[in-house]
């Protein structure tokens, strides 16, 4: 069987953020890019699904869209055990939109096909959570999203999968192949060995740019985005707080005044 | 004047202010990072707990070994075959969690598959090394006896040759990973001198009991181990190495890790004395913008920079196979007696929330302690560095 897992190249969730100063994105610059801890899960439902299904003679795939330090995401993968990588990176991909991203993934899979998809449920970079569905939409694929545990059919025809959803349990049977999205919870993400580490850079990388998936730059142009980035800026910094002093009657009765004048709260 | 471009703008980093990290190779960088992650994700949330509860964290074996930091400066027998600034590195951010997760790696991979390695046939290499690097098998280094560590060649365990086999007599103590080892290199006296036995945990006259109630190394297992006539095959004597150098090298390869544990050990306390000295308001204002308070973490960093530069030239020279065991000795002394200094000084900046289990820096300062003491204590080091210098041994 044919496994593939998403893998994007984020920045760590606890990076200092610094907008460009011209408000067109973030600055990379200083900051440490991951796997994110989604896709992570992603990578790690297909290692043990090849792990306790020696049956389904497994092979897995990580595929990443990204600039060319998202190499970096696949070595990670090939480290926690995966043994294939795919790297979708083009200038003519920057800026792209879920649904622009979801079309170069499945332009990707044209001439491969997988028998499932591992998709994080979200990255944690801008939270929209749209490429699984979407690539799945694309392909013609059913979709199961927030997924917390599979269950494999015995001839790998078939998975019953279960998603939390609001106060219950919904549980969704679907036909192979098709792709999930994964939540927390489903599966521990292992570390990747050392040794896995090391041999992960020598390991080759399938590269391919828009013109090896038979992408036009017309196609790709901020003319078929759906959605589009207007700009960035950074969160309003904190105003400072306010210290009152004084007796203690003195400052409650302050307090109140503040609450209920000048801040209108009560 | 030719105009110039302005220079950037360089700001050296709080925990690394000489930029050490730029010396390292890019695998080395990734090592750090990843044992760095494993560390913050895992040791430090539970390590806390453990040491109040007197209790070595086992449950981290598996986790430790799939990331294959036991043995990891071996080549083969399914072992890494990082290099040793690597090994030093892995060693620095375990003990930035705990000196008694460092020592449970380094005594598997220092004091006892090393001299597996080294000592050993290739039957014997073959039977423990895979094992003990799947964290399947574990170890322990039976030198220390309860009459006196610093000089161990006045050891009473002895061995004779009956029949085939050796039969061993005699007691260790201070044994780190003694009660749950599957084997125990012992060192024993002979009639040809020190030699070193592969004891087997269920050969019948070897048994062995934890030490409790330390208060020290509190998350780490520490053991006695008593021989009674044990009978030991020569199978499972290590052929290659007669003399107290047995023990001695692995003392050697353990202490190397120690000088980049201590690093990480008093990285820990400086980060937590900095972060609270800039929070903690008194006399109206933050600890740290007062004078002394200012020079003291000066102080720290300026100790925890040095003990950088000396590890990693230690970990180069070593890995080019030209360093001396006294140069780790002064490296050993050096950087665990900073680390102890700055521990118990950045408990004294925490004020009485420092006495707290909540907070890492008296767990440090007491675990240092011991570091500072085993594998030779700090006097020995001076005293063995001293010895090189003059010539003669005064001790
Ligand atoms: C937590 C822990 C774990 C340990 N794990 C192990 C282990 O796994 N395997 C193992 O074999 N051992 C282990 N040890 C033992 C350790 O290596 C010894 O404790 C150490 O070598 C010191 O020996 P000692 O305790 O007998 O002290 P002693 O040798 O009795 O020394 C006592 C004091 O006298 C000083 N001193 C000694 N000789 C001289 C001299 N000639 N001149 C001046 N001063 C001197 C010492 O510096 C020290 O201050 C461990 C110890 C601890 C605390």
């Amino acid at each position: 069987m044919k496994i593939l897992s998403l893998v994007k190249y984020v920045p760590e969730s606890t990076a200092a953020i610094k907008v460009k100063a011209d408000g067109s994105a973030i600055d990379p610059a200083g900051v440490k890019f991951v796997m994110t801890p989604f896709c992570e899960f992603a990578v790690e439902a297909a290692l043990q699904f090849k792990e306790k299904n020696a049956a389904a003679n497994a092979e897995i795939t990580a595929m990443t869209l990204g600039p060319a330090a998202a190499v970096d995401v696949l070595r990670t993968a090939f480290a926690m055990g995966a043994d294939h990588g795919v790297h979708l990176s083009d200038p003519l991909f920057e800026g792209l939109d879920d649904l622009g991203v979801a079309r170069v993934l499945a332009a990707a899979m044209k001439d491969q096909k997988f028998d499932v998809i591992f998709a994080g449920k979200h990255a944690i970079d801008y939270d929209r959570g749209q490429v699984g569905p979407a690539l799945a939409e694309l392909l013609g694929l059913p979709h199961v999203g927030a997924v917390t545990s599979i269950e494999w059919g015995a001839d790998f025809k078939t998975a019953t999968a279960r998603r939390r959803i609001e106060g219950a349990e919904e549980v969704v049977e679907v036909q192979l192949p098709c792709l999930f999205s994964i939540d927390k919870g489903y599966v521990e993400p292992r570390y990747p060995s050392l040794p896995g580490l090391m041999k992960a850079k020598k390991k080759p990388v399938d590269a391919k740019n828009a013109a090896a998936l038979g992408l036009s730059a017309a196609e790709l142009s901020g003319d078929n985005w759906t959605t589009k980035m207007d700009g960035f800026t950074p969160p309003p910094p904190r105003p400072p707080g306010r210290k009152l002093e004084g007796e203690p009657e003195q400052m409650a009765k302050e307090l109140v005044r503040i609450l209920r004048e000048e801040e209108k709260l009560i | 004047m030719t105009a110039q471009a302005p220079a950037a703008v360089i700001t050296p980093d709080t925990f690394d202010f000489y930029n050490v990290r730029s010396l390292l190779t890019e695998d080395e960088r990734q090592i750090q990072d990843a044992v760095a992650r494993f560390v913050d994700e895992k040791v430090i949330p539970v390590i806390g707990h453990a040491f109040d509860e007197h209790r070595f964290p086992k449950e981290l074996i598996p986790e430790i070994a799939s990331l294959g930091l036991l043995g990891c400066n071996i080549e083969g027998y399914d072992c890494a075959g990082l290099n040793h600034v690597s090994y030093g590195l892995i060693c620095q951010e375990l003990e930035r969690g705990d000196s008694g997760v460092r020592s449970f790696v380094s005594v598997q991979g220092s004091l006892c598959m090393y001299p597996i390695l080294t000592y050993g046939n290739e039957e014997q290499r073959q039977r423990w090394l895979p094992g003990m690097a799947r964290g399947e098998l574990i170890g322990c280094f039976g030198l220390t006896e309860p009459d006196g560590g610093s000089d161990p060649g006045t050891m009473k365990t002895h061995a004779v040759k009956k029949g085939g086999d050796w039969v061993i007599n005699g007691a260790k103590m201070w044994i780190t990973n003694g009660t749950i080892a599957d084997v125990a290199i012992v060192w024993a006296m002979t009639d040809d001198g020190v030699r070193g036995f592969l004891v087997e945990k269920d050969m019948a006259g070897y048994t062995s009991r934890d030490i409790l109630r330390k208060m020290s190394l509190r998350a780490s297992i520490t053991s006695e181990l008593f021989f009674d006539n044990v009978r030991v095959p020569e199978a499972n004597l290590l052929p290659n190495v007669r003399g107290l150098k047995g023990p001695l090298g692995c003392l050697t390869q353990a202490r190397y890790g120690i000088t980049w544990g201590g690093i990480g050990a008093a990285i820990a306390c400086f980060r937590e004395a900095l972060e609270w000295a800039k929070v903690r308001v008194v006399f109206k204002r933050p600890l740290s913008h007062t004078q002394t308070i200012q020079r003291r973490l000066a102080d720290m960093s300026r100790r925890i920079t040095t003990a950088q530069l000396l590890s990693l030239q230690l970990g180069r020279m070593k890995d080019e196979g030209r360093m001396h065991h006294a140069q780790v000795l002064m490296a050993k002394w050096n950087n665990v007696r900073i680390a102890l200094d700055i521990a118990r000084d950045a408990r004294d900046i925490l004020g009485a929330a420092g006495i707290s289990i909540e907070t890492h820096s008296i767990r440090h300062m007491l675990n240092l302690e011991s570091v500072i003491t085993y594998e030779g204590t700090e006097t020995i080091h001076e005293l063995i560095v001293g010895s090189q210098l003059c010539g003669t041994q005064a001790f």
